[in-house]
């Protein structure tokens, strides 16, 4: 039972408050030869893995570092353009490491406010009368739990495992000792 | 313990079927717009869960609850959507949803030549098929009104 990660979304739909905590998320370094034979593309600034999954690089893995260096979106920490420089057999062999790619702060933001629509929707498209929004989102992996206080702030949260209500009353009780939003 | 209604839903979007047993409220839009936003709502919670998601994901989106229903949620590789509003003590019920789609879909509208896939099922045999399927499930019980 672990807590991924915490969100504190105000009534509007805008993030103001995140908390991570990590687990290490799977991470795989592999050296190539030219050709690669793993197809790669670009997909939101990111250099993503489209075809080619083998030992553990997996489909929607991003290019994270290149010869023990972080990448910097789709160029290299020098400047140079990923792409352009696999292309490039004089480059190899090259130690590639890939992983799923960490948020950006942008796109938490926009994460956070479309949970805040979901979650309005959820409550709209609903059978019975007087429902609630999404309260808990379950996926194979994780559980996204959801408590909505009477001011309208929302704490989601991310959790493996098990079910976690009391965290949620814990953290709606911190939540009220700061300044009100 | 109820169902409430069932959708299914096709790779492009347009809704294949809907039917509803116990429905209290009805959602203040047609028909025609409420298959769009669940659509859209099963669309952006898929892409969501895709970015959130700390791990790679095999199943992906399961199940969401909000204080009232539960909405399951299972999708076929040909990207048939089906998705089951049923009241908070059902278990998970995914594996109700596979056999709809394999004893139901697959055996019904699939088999049939005369169903032209993509457009909304017409057979009255499946309706019925159907209709007595989920009546006759464990965890459907027609409430008092």
């Amino acid at each position: 039972m672990a807590i991924f990660s915490v969100y504190v979304v105000n009534k509007a739909g805008g993030l103001i408050y995140q908390y991570d905590n990590y687990v290490p998320r799977a991470e795989v370094e592999k050296t190539f030869s030219f050709p690669l034979d793993l197809v790669l593309k670009i997909y939101d600034e990111k250099l993503v893995v489209s075809f080619g999954q083998r030992d553990g690089i997996r489909v929607g893995h991003a290019v994270l570092s290149i010869n023990g260096v972080d990448v910097n979106g789709k160029y290299t920490a020098e400047g140079k353009e990923i792409l352009e420089y696999l292309k490039d057999p004089a480059n190899y062999p090259v130690s590639i490491r890939f992983g799923r790619p960490r948020l950006t702060s942008n796109e938490k933001l926009m994460l956070a406010s479309m949970f805040h629509s979901l979650f309005a929707i959820g409550s709209q498209l609903s059978p019975e009368v007087g429902s609630s929004g999404i309260e808990m989102l379950e996926t194979d992996v994780f559980k996204l739990h959801c408590f909505q206080t009477l001011t309208g702030l929302f704490f989601p949260l991310i959790l493996f495992d098990q079910n976690l209500k009391s965290a949620l009353e814990i953290a709606e009780k911190a939540g009220a000792f700061g300044p009100g939003s | 313990m109820t169902v409430h209604n069932l959708y299914i839903f096709d790779r492009n979007g347009s809704c294949l079927h809907y039917s509803e047993w116990n429905r209290k409220k009805q959602a203040g839009i047609s028909k025609e717009e409420e298959f769009k936003l669940m659509y859209g709502m099963l669309f952006s919670i898929r892409s969501f869960i895709s970015k959130m998601s700390p791990l790679d994901m095999k199943d992906g989106f399961l199940a969401f609850q909000t204080s009232r229903y539960k909405l399951h949620y299972y999708e076929t590789p040909t990207g048939i959507k089906l998705v089951m509003n049923t009241d908070l003590g059902v278990p998970n019920c995914r594996d109700t949803l596979q056999q709809i789609y394999s004893t139901l879909y697959v055996e019904y509208i699939v088999k049939n030549p005369l169903c032209v896939l993509g457009e909304s099922l017409q057979s009255d045999l499946f309706h019925s098929k159907l209709d007595s399927f989920i009546r006759a499930l464990p965890f459907f019980s027609v409430r008092a009104a």
